[in-house]
């Protein structure tokens, strides 16, 4: 039976890619912590995990894909974070500033920390992963 | 790579920053630059913050994966200058008075804090982001 690598490392090189990309958003977030009219944004993780999860059975990876309904509909596929994205949500603000910043910056550097942690442990899944794999290549 | 988009976005706020750091310098050093005409007295500057989005969009750039925050302008303050009876300065106008920008220290100081607090945001975003590029780069090794 061959192995394949990616069921083997199973849904941490997803959650990895997802951390990376929240861990953007967040960055984004702080960096407009001061510009008027911004609003924070955060993803859904378990939504994004899902639909990644979903998008790795049909083959194409974090996308979304219209569906089509009739003949004469235009199928066609965004990217995992264009505007549209479902698992993009605004954040709800606790005391948004009059110029319509929503940014909170003690919540977004709370997120950012949690978010860095959460990176690595998934990184710690990972490297044992391979850890175990090179265990059985080399037998210990 | 994506996981060096964090550095670019890192990088306009630190910059968009900087530049606000500035004008509230250029601003503290002139609150004391008298004048004799009401118009040749220094205006308060500050930077106008954009995130980018509308710009990168047309040219053909995903939006939401985009850096993130930049200076389009700086506007001089539009408050009036205040008038001091001075008689004795070489500067003042027939009627004895200098005219003083119509810089709120106070003000400044304030913008200072809150452009340095933000900058750190940004510098720590920057060194976390750093610090798990590496540990994904040692990925496999341990």
């Amino acid at each position: 039976m061959p192995l394949n690598l990616d069921q083997y490392v199973g849904v941490h090189a997803t959650a990895l890619d997802v951390r990376a990309r929240r861990g953007e958003l967040i960055a984004k977030n702080l960096a407009n912590a001061d510009t008027p009219g911004y609003q924070a944004r955060d993803i859904d993780f378990r939504q994004a995990m899902a639909r990644a999860a979903g998008d790795k059975t049909s083959g194409t990876p974090m996308s979304t894909t219209l569906t089509t309904t009739r003949a004469g509909h235009i199928g066609g596929t965004a990217t995992a974070d264009a505007a549209s994205s479902p698992d993009l949500k605004y954040r709800t603000p606790l005391a948004p500033a009059l110029d319509g910043n929503t940014v909170d910056a003690q919540i977004e550097q709370a997120a950012f920390a949690e978010n860095a942690v959460r990176y690595q442990a998934t990184l710690t899944f990972l490297n044992s992963k391979f850890r175990g794999l090179l265990t059985a290549i080399l037998g210990g | 790579m994506s996981s060096f988009k964090s550095f670019d976005i890192a990088g306009s706020g630190m910059a968009a920053q900087s530049v606000r750091l500035n004008t509230t310098a250029s601003n503290l050093a002139n609150a004391d630059s008298v004048a004799t005409t009401a118009d040749g007295v220094y205006k308060a500057r500050h930077p106008i913050f954009e995130a980018v989005r509308a710009q990168l969009a047309m040219a053909g750039a995903n939006p939401e994966s985009n850096p993130a925050v930049r200076v389009t302008g700086i506007y001089e303050s539009t408050a009036p200058a205040s008038q001091r009876y001075e008689p004795g300065n070489p500067l003042a106008d027939a009627n004895g008075y200098v005219f003083a920008p119509a810089v709120n220290v106070v003000e400044e100081m304030v913008n200072m804090i809150s452009a340095s607090r933000s900058y750190q945001n940004n510098v720590e975003v920057m060194n976390t982001s750093k610090e798990l590029l590496l540990a994904t780069l040692r990925l496999g090794q341990g």
